[in-house]
């Protein structure tokens, strides 16, 4: 593949932090974006946000994007988003997805959660989002 | 009223086809020169091609002995000769959160409006044998289900609820072993004979692996803890099921109707050859392995599924595994509505959802029901949810009159025809896991998870076509989102407990755990040995989960899972 095509191409890094084993619609998710053209990486279960914010430094990707359908949701995104700023890594894209009700929702993009991602959305748009966020951060 | 005269003998069978054939070409023909119906091929959630209509002929496929009668062999029609006519179903509402007292409260609250036994949620931690205090327990604590880390948590837990007239249900898996016995110590503090508590332990690892993703050890030494549990409650806790094999997560893990049925009885046939490797006698511990499925939206595939299901068991335990004793080949079945099928926008439907297929799980024959909550889609159940949820079985029970009738949808053209092509499939299907080398095997390999994420995926897009309806959600769909109350979450809980914890961590006879634990490992070392016994002591002396589970791992390691999507 061309190094000039190489680099259009949209990295994503889809982890499930914490230890529920939900993991049907964060394989959707993944199998969307890869069929979306993308590049993607899923980190199987039960992940700390340590681990997850290594693989996604050290594999240099555009998007995080990360499933928890535990309720822990509150505690983990402030620590992944800890984590990112401390590895000077906060330009990657931080996407959500889950059982995240409303107002844990709103409170989670004032954090700096770019989007999140509720149960049964289609498809299409998890992989519109996806790209729409990328178009629309600064080049790095 | 004038009787209408027999003008010719019964019709034949033959005639009936040229009846059908007859039809097709004048009534159908001409009604569908004028309008189509509404799709080229009608199916089953499930993918089974559905006809038109169902004859005589579609059910004469079906041997009348696979039929049956109610309590007899095969069991289609259902476990016991009485079924609901003699009691109803156990109405078995789950609940768990916080710390072993708020769940108690819950349990008397549910049995206060009428519920007939106990089923309990633990949290995450506890479902994969962390303490509360471990750092990866940090905002789980008592979030999705109740916290247990030591005995006196199950004590909290099941204060003044009498433990030889209530079953109690754990939704319990890697850790079940632990959790079982903290119930028999938690049984002989109270004096109870052990042999009349009943009651269910999850126990069901296999399908962790496929598809509720909770473990800790490797998939053989995880099975053999499961065998432990069998061997140990058929000789000292007789009315006590130490497995519930389980479809119903299969399922919410994106798998069909049929798929769940297939893999869960691929699963049944492992854990019984693992028992039957220790010398037991099949007969001896077959009649308490209990079932677990879900209810699915699409009606009559759901009752055919349970019929199917029945059956096919039954031929199995007799053919298979030699079993004698009816009670070894009869299917006994918990169910739960679809948890998958809730929606958030206008949640309110989630209670007709539930109803309809609350009824499907009554009309297949289930023995205890757990209807879910209008909000779960959400968050964990309130009260009020719950209560709502409880009186919907309580209105097919005491309204309906459809208890009054066993398996009244027996003999209907459709539904016979449905059963058996569910149990035709069902044995293709064991059949190749057997080509492949069994269910363990398989699941090392990733192919069931493969296979239900597969269904996933097709599901996920039947939906965003519009291909699969959804009220609310891909069809009648409203832009506002109605107000909900949801369950609260006590930020106080995990402290609580972290300090209940540490507290008996500190005053308990230290040297004494840590020798106990040294004698577990070497008892695990043996395979020979059961776990149980020694576990039960050591919860007596206040281990806590984590010690044990950890004791475990120093020589079995973690399971390490290669993901597929």
């Amino acid at each position: 593949m061309e190094t000039t095509e190489a680099k259009n191409i949209i990295r994503v890094l889809i982890a499930k932090v914490g230890l529920d084993g939900h993991d049907r619609g964060v394989k959707i998710v993944a199998r969307c974006l890869r069929d979306a053209g993308m590049d993607v990486i899923y980190t199987g279960l039960h992940r700390t946000p340590e681990e997850v914010v290594h693989a996604a430094v050290q594999e240099d990707v555009d998007v995080l994007g990360v499933s928890i359908l535990s309720g822990a949701h509150m505690t983990i995104f402030p620590k992944i988003i800890e984590l990112l700023r401390q590895n000077q890594a906060d330009d990657i894209i931080l996407v959500g997805g889950g059982v995240i009700p409303d107002d844990d929702v709103a409170e989670l993009r004032k954090l700096g959660v770019a989007e999140i991602l509720l149960q049964d959305t289609p498809p299409q748009t998890v992989a519109d989002t996806i790209r729409d966020l990328v178009t629309q951060r600064a080049p790095r | 009223m004038i009787e209408p005269k027999r003008a010719q003998p019964a019709m034949a069978l033959d005639d009936l086809e040229r009846q059908i054939a007859d039809w097709e070409q004048n009534e159908l023909a001409d009604f569908l020169a004028r309008q189509k119906e509404r799709k080229a091929q009608f199916r089953t959630i499930g993918d089974f091609d559905v006809k038109r209509v169902y004859t005589a002929l579609d059910a004469a496929e079906t041997p009348l002995e696979d039929i049956g009668l109610p309590g007899q062999y095969p069991f289609t029609r259902g476990p016991y000769p009485t079924m609901y006519r003699g009691r109803p179903w156990t109405m078995r509402q789950i609940a768990g959160f916080g710390l072993g007292a708020d769940t108690n409260k819950r349990f008397k609250y549910l049995l206060s409006q009428g519920q007939t036994g106990l089923s309990t949620d633990f949290d995450m931690p506890t479902l994969m044998g962390y303490d509360s205090d471990n750092p990866r327990s940090l905002g789980e604590v008592g979030r999705e289900g109740v916290a247990v880390d030591t005995l006196e948590d199950m004590e909290a837990l099941y204060e003044g609820i009498d433990l030889e007239q209530i079953s109690v249900s754990m939704t319990i898996n890697p850790t079940a072993w632990i959790l079982l016995a903290m119930y028999a110590a938690l049984g002989q503090r109270r004096g109870r004979d052990l042999n009349k508590m009943s009651g269910t332990i999850q126990a069901d690892i296999l399908k962790e692996y496929m598809a509720q993703k909770e473990w800790i050890y490797p998939v053989r030494p995880s099975v053999r803890l499961v065998r432990d549990c069998i061997t140990y409650c058929t000789r000292d806790m007789k009315r006590f099921n130490p497995i519930n094999i389980s479809g119903y997560h299969i399922s919410e893990a994106g798998a069909s109707p049929l798929q769940e049925v297939a893999f869960t009885l691929a699963n049944a046939v492992a854990y019984i050859e693992d028992v039957i490797a220790t010398g037991m006698d099949v007969d001896e511990f077959a009649p308490r392995l209990a079932f677990y499925f879900v209810s699915q939206a699409d009606f009559f595939e759901e009752i055919a599924k349970f019929r199917a299901a029945r059956r096919v068991y039954a031929k199995l335990m007799k053919h298979r595994f030699g079993a004698r004793k009816a009670e070894s080949m009869r299917l006994r079945f918990h169910c739960q509505t679809a948890a998958a099928t809730l929606t958030k926008p206008q949640f309110k439907v989630n209670i007709i959802r539930t109803t309809l297929q609350a009824l499907a799980a009554v009309l297949g024959g289930a023995q205890s029901l757990h209807t879910n909550g209008m909000d779960e889609a959400f968050a964990i159940p309130t009260e009020e949810a719950m209560k709502l949820a409880l009186r919907t079985q309580q209105v097919i029970a005491d309204e309906t009159n459809v208890t009054n009738v066993i398996d009244p949808l027996g003999g209907s053209y459709f539904l016979e025809n449905l059963t058996t092509r569910f149990e035709k499939e069902i044995f293709r299907i064991l059949d190749q896991v057997d080509e492949l080398g069994g269910a363990i095997k398989l699941i090392e390999d990733g192919w069931f998870q493969a296979q239900i994420a597969e269904t996933a995926y097709e599901t996920a897009l039947r939906k965003a076509s519009g291909e699969k309806p959804v009220i609310g959600v891909n069809k009648y769909v409203e832009e506002e989102m109605p107000a909900i109350e949801l369950h609260p979450h006590d930020e106080s809980t995990e402290r609580r407990q972290i300090e209940n914890l540490q507290r008996i961590r500190r005053d308990r006879d230290n040297t004494r755990v840590q020798a106990l634990l040294q004698r577990l490992r070497d008892v695990a070392r043996d395979d020979s040995k059961n776990v149980m016994p020694l576990t039960i002591e050591l919860v007596k002396a206040q281990a806590t989960m984590g010690d044990i589970v950890e004791a475990l791992r120093d020589i079995w390691g973690t399971y390490q899972e290669r993901p597929v999507f």
